[in-house]
């Protein structure tokens, strides 16, 4: 136990120090909510683009610290041989795992303690909000996430990873249904989009946050798919080194 | 046997590290020492062969072996931004051994530098760094991969004493590298690696013995065919002595020594820091190996 709590405090002191896991992770999620909630120029089709934007954002959130962060921090320890010196400690894989999980968790706590309060000073007044089926939903769409941002850590390069993992989260930030209404999209994009995991989290965040139930719906489905999947398909190509 | 591919990087190799020895591993690049290590270590598992290292299955039972096993890679290990005293601090309570951090990095000669980001050191203070974390786990074990690579003068001599301290505590020291005069001044036992195969295994003097040579320096002009025909033995040169002369060396033990002085003496030549004894582990190694990479 004592091992898992070295490898913890280590893993949440690195990304809470990362200047600039802290900029994808809390800084541009914060900025996009409050930019897009005082500025009304997004097609959101709300009385108020917060009760939009709040879901999507906590959305975007999620994805950001559980497969981008998670992805490029991972990366890199593979590149520089940090994972290989690791492994041939009493800690093992498992625990290092588990440490990593974890401190996604406590980073994605750290996001919502802003967040939240943020779309509440915003105005956001969600509608008899299912907390318990958010929080199902959050824990569901990190394991997606995160099974995706370790499948191209396991495999690529540290540079050429963190350019794939910025890009896909650029795609799937404008695809995902997060800032911009699936209904806005061309309809081949809007059918795709539907079917990425984020589109799917930002869906059942914005159903139980906005309308208070767990819509049993495809958004549901398509994003445990992902969570079953993805992380399959990490444990296939992950190499240590 | 390690594979990769068709290629087969390690077969047929059988040795044994004593507990309390320096075990040097040499051998050209490719030629299977970090293959052979990472078994050992339970990083990589071989295709077939028996393993034991402190009587476990590094492969079955690396959690249980890798509580008394210290590891240093040959580079890296370590996050650019880390600083060193998390680095160390996290590696000690990973062991959970009772080192403090404070005293390791005292010992490798860190401390001064224990607030700096590993991308700021040096490539001797990041070696020291790396020997540093292997020593976290107190092992019984230890296996150190090019340990003064890029090091100073001074820092290879704190590794050096580092080492030897280990190996006087009872560590079983596995030494991987192409520093021959480090093997040559560290080790008790060495194994010198070939295309996947050990091609030489012993103590230093068994692997010189029956390799006796004189070596010399004299004029660079110096006729080496009209000596080594008087000698009876083939004498070569084997570079620069310095102020313009050259250095040679010629395979035979100390009986060679008085006609080999009064050829140079009747021929005017002179002679300086002449020695006969055995051959030195680089030129055992070149001889075994054929390879001057090291």
């Amino acid at each position: 136990m004592s091992t898992l709590r070295a490898q913890l405090r280590h893993e949440v002191s690195t990304t809470l120090r990362n200047s600039e896991q802290l900029l994808l992770t809390l800084i541009i999620p914060v900025m996009l909510l409050v930019f897009f909630s005082l500025v009304d120029v997004l097609p959101t089709d709300t009385k108020d683009p917060v009760d939009f934007l709040a879901p999507g954002i906590l959305g975007l959130a999620v994805m950001s610290s559980a497969m981008v962060s998670l992805g490029i921090g991972t990366g890199f320890e593979r590149t520089y041989k940090v994972l290989k010196r690791l492994g041939t400690t009493p800690l093992g894989r498992t625990r290092l795992i588990v440490a990593k999980i974890v401190s996604v968790i406590v980073v994605e706590l750290v996001q919502f303690a802003v967040l939240v309060p943020v779309a509440y000073a915003l105005g956001w007044r969600p509608s008899a909000p299912n907390w318990f089926g958010a929080v199902a939903g959050v824990v569901v769409g990190t394991v997606a996430f995160a099974g995706i941002g370790l499948s191209l850590a396991g495999r690529l390069r540290g540079e050429i990873n963190l350019a794939a993992q910025n890009g896909l989260y650029l795609i799937l930030l404008l695809l995902g249904g997060m800032v911009i209404p699936f209904a806005k999209l061309p309809g081949a994009i809007s059918a795709v989009a539907k079917a990425l995991p984020s589109g799917a989290l930002a869906d059942v965040l914005r159903e139980t946050l906005a309308h208070g139930g767990v819509r049993p719906g495809t958004s549901w489905l398509i994003l445990t798919g992902w969570a079953i999947a993805a992380p399959i398909a990490a444990s296939r190509l992950f190499r240590w080194e | 046997m390690v594979r990769y591919g068709d290629l087969v990087a390690v077969g047929g190799v059988s040795f044994t590290a004593a507990a309390g020895e320096v075990t040097a591993v040499l051998g050209p690049n490719g030629a299977g020492k970090t293959s052979t290590i990472e078994v050992c270590e339970g990083y990589r598992t071989a295709l077939s062969g028996r393993v034991s290292v402190l009587g476990l299955d590094p492969a079955r039972q690396q959690a249980t072996l890798s509580e008394r096993m210290g590891v240093m890679l040959q580079e890296g290990g370590v996050s650019p931004s880390a600083r060193v005293a998390d680095v160390v601090r996290q590696y000690c309570e990973l062991y959970g051994k009772g080192v403090v951090p404070g005293e390791l990095l005292a010992t490798v000669g860190l401390t001064e530098r224990a607030k700096s980001a590993y991308r700021r050191l040096s490539g001797g203070e990041k070696q020291r760094l790396s020997l540093a974390l292997a020593l976290a786990a107190r092992p019984d074990v230890v296996f150190l991969d090019e340990p003064t690579s890029g090091v100073d003068v001074g820092g290879r001599q704190t590794i050096r004493g580092i080492i030897r301290d280990l190996a006087a505590n009872g560590c079983a020291v596995v030494l991987a590298t192409h520093e021959l005069d480090e093997a040559e001044k560290l080790a008790d036992h060495v194994l010198i690696f070939d295309r996947g195969r050990i091609i030489a295994d012993g103590t230093l003097d068994e692997l010189r013995r029956g390799h006796d040579e004189i070596r010399f320096r004299s004029s660079a002009a110096l006729d080496v065919a009209a000596l080594g025909q008087a000698l009876g033995q083939p004498v070569r040169s084997v570079g620069d002595g310095g102020a313009g002369g050259g250095e040679f060396v010629v395979d035979g033990d100390a009986t060679l020594v008085a006609p080999l002085t009064a050829w140079l003496a009747a021929h005017g030549e002179p002679v300086a820091d002449l020695r006969a004894g055995q051959q030195r582990l680089e030129d055992v190694f070149l001889r075994l190996t054929g390879d001057g990479g090291g």
